[in-house]
């Protein structure tokens, strides 16, 4: 199982990083996410994955070890994935808006200001 | 000591927030909250930094979770001095913005997403825990994004594309250091993972995560190979706006970049090593930037990034004046950089252009606020005995003492370059004569009613105020970067206040 997530983590953080440095906007945004959901199944791996236990201790149990799941990464990627809901949906109206103002998909059109030097 | 306190900078800005919203389309009372709300954590900010000069460290434990299994907040001297100069940087912009920003922008929310800017600000400066510096930093970011793009200028949305981009880029690198870092200790806290990440036998990985950490801040305090969307992002939004981002947005990552460096991963030699080549190149090619550009923004924001330079190279150095040069540089830097993108505010107003070719004569026209504005221009260059100046002596003689003698020269070159270019600025904006009239309706600034010009002006006289302030009390600020150089090269004192809070009396 981990050997999965690590190969699933590696293609994400690859293809994310690939679709950012293509030039078309609608790449740019799927990279962006792409690569926001590698980094949270990250967490996921690094938080020591384990099956069928409870993120609680029992009460009769007087050892911690192996007894119970983690619960801080998930609420590490609850948070990550609630943040970055927000921060793409706002990337996704941005693209939008510009794609309307410049009538263009192409990021190396967007370069308007740049001509006085 | 437990100190709840510290958290009244946070909670007076979010109720300024709700405030605002409530009062949506109502122009002039927005105004009235904001800069009334920013007056008074100006009053919280100085409290709160005299309570931490004399009780030591505090801290506060969200929901009275001890830590490290808590949230922890903490104001040590750095944080608290930080606070300070975030609200003496939110006052004057608000009050700026009270005249200088237009009445669309205002009723599109201007004042309630500047309020959260600052909430963020003040967040990521209490934060003792590291995924909630994280989401602070989040906060800054989405509140900076809407500000960049409020009103939706063709150029503006050019900019954000690259300013979101990277921003977005830079966050999930973040996670991806504090994924590993957990991964490797099993702990969020910052004093906990000082004493955890000692020990992890992995020092490969821990240096990994190191770099990782370095990456993500670096491309929110735009270092050198990472500062590309500064420059082509910060010229497009409103002055006012501009001058929040310039004055404060870089130097929460420097901040950053000082605490963690200091307190979880000591450079090692090659850490060393390469925050030294990147203060060297970040000084050059920043400097290099502003010489070529010929708008106004466009130039000081090149220095934005030449003078975060220093910062890292008071870093790079490591050693109690070096760090101590870095520190009183970003406190003095917070100043006027926030004081110059003000100044393109006004110059703005009067001219109706940022581009050097078409500004002159201002010397003639206005004397009495170009007088003003030199202060400003002086400070940056750091003429004795400006602010700029002390920081300056004591990088270059710690850089002679260490044998680093590249940085040695770097910082020279630079100081002399930022000269050239302020001297540039200079005789273009102020002395050049006029060459072009001004096109009819843009002269905004003379036709203004006389307490809105007083709006714009009374904030660049407080700030040049405080620079003066800073470089006449040059000691005494001296001293405050000493006490904090010492809190952060022995950060025994940092962990204890924040692990055994109440075990000192």
């Amino acid at each position: 199982m981990e050997l999965l997530l690590v190969i699933l983590i590696g293609i994400l953080y690859a293809s994310g990083l690939y679709m950012m440095l293509r030039r078309s906007m609608v790449k740019l945004l799927i990279g962006l996410i792409l690569i926001g959901n590698g980094a949270n199944l990250l967490i996921f791996l690094l938080g020591d994955l384990s099956k069928g236990k409870p993120p609680v201790i029992d009460v009769a149990l007087t050892a911690f070890q192996n007894a119970y799941a983690d619960p801080v990464p998930q609420s590490l990627i609850l948070t990550a994935i609630v943040i970055s809901f927000g921060l793409q949906s706002f990337a996704v109206v941005l693209l939008k808006r510009v794609y309307m103002i410049t009538d263009t998909d192409d990021l190396d059109q967007l370069n308007s200001d740049d001509q006085d030097i | 000591m437990t100190d709840h306190y510290l958290i009244s900078p946070i909670l007076t800005h979010l109720f300024s927030v709700i405030l605002l919203l409530f009062c949506w389309k109502k122009v002039r009372l927005q105004k009235v909250i904001s800069i009334a709300s920013n007056a008074i954590i100006m009053m919280i900010a100085v409290f709160l930094w005299m309570k931490v000069w004399n009780q030591g460290i505090l801290s506060m434990q969200g929901g009275d979770w001890q830590a490290p299994y808590g949230i922890t907040f903490v104001a040590d001297t750095f944080s608290a001095t930080m606070i300070l100069l975030t609200a003496v940087a939110g006052f004057a912009v608000s009050t700026f913005s009270a005249a200088g920003i237009s009445k669309q922008r205002i009723q599109h929310g201007y004042f309630p997403i500047m309020h959260l800017l600052l909430m963020g600000l003040n967040g990521a400066f209490f934060a003792g825990d590291i995924f909630n510096l994280y989401v602070w930093f989040e906060v800054i970011i989405i509140a900076s994004f809407v500000l960049m793009t409020l009103g939706g200028k063709k150029p503006q949305m050019e900019g954000a594309i690259n300013y979101v981009t990277m921003n977005l880029l830079a966050s999930v690198i973040f996670l991806t250091a504090i994924a590993l870092l957990y991964g490797l200790t099993g702990t969020l806290n910052m004093a906990d993972l000082s004493l955890k990440v000692a020990l992890v036998q992995n020092r490969s990985m821990v240096n990994v995560t190191a770099l990782l950490f370095f990456v993500g801040f670096g491309i929110k305090s735009a270092v050198f190979p990472l500062y590309f969307w500064l420059p082509s992002s910060y010229n497009t939004p409103p002055s006012a706006i501009a001058a929040l981002f310039g004055g404060l947005l870089t130097k929460v990552g420097i901040y950053a970049l000082i605490r963690m460096f200091t307190l979880i991963f000591p450079p090692d030699d090659f850490l060393h090593y390469l925050f030294l080549f990147v203060a060297i190149a970040t000084l050059l090619t920043g400097a290099a930037g502003a010489l070529i550009k010929r708008d106004f923004r466009k130039m000081l924001s090149y220095l934005i990034i030449c003078h975060i330079g220093y910062m890292v190279a008071g870093l790079g150095l490591f050693t109690r004046s070096g760090m101590n040069g870095a520190l009183f540089y970003l406190f003095q830097d917070i100043v006027v950089k926030t004081n110059l993108f003000l100044i393109a505010g006004v110059i703005f107003k009067m001219m109706g252009t940022m581009n050097m070719d078409r500004l002159g004569g201002l010397a003639k026209s206005h004397p009495r606020l170009s007088a003003l504005m030199a202060i400003a221009f002086f400070t940056v260059i750091g003429i004795p005995p400006m602010s700029g100046f002390w920081p300056k002596i004591s990088l270059m003689r710690e850089s002679f003492t260490t044998d680093s003698y590249l940085l040695l020269a770097a910082l020279i070159i630079a100081s002399f370059l930022t000269m050239y270019v302020m001297m540039k600025m200079w005789t273009d904006i102020f002395w050049k004569p006029q060459t072009q009239e001004i096109p009819q309706g843009k002269n905004s600034f003379d036709e203004l009613r006389p307490h809105h010009r007083q709006l714009l002006v009374i904030p660049i006289a407080f700030l040049c105020l405080l620079s003066l302030a800073l470089a006449f009390g040059a000691e005494q600020v001296a001293q405050v970067s000493n006490r904090i150089t010492t809190e952060l090269m022995e950060p025994q004192g940092y962990i204890e206040a924040i692990l055994k809070p109440n075990s000192k009396p």
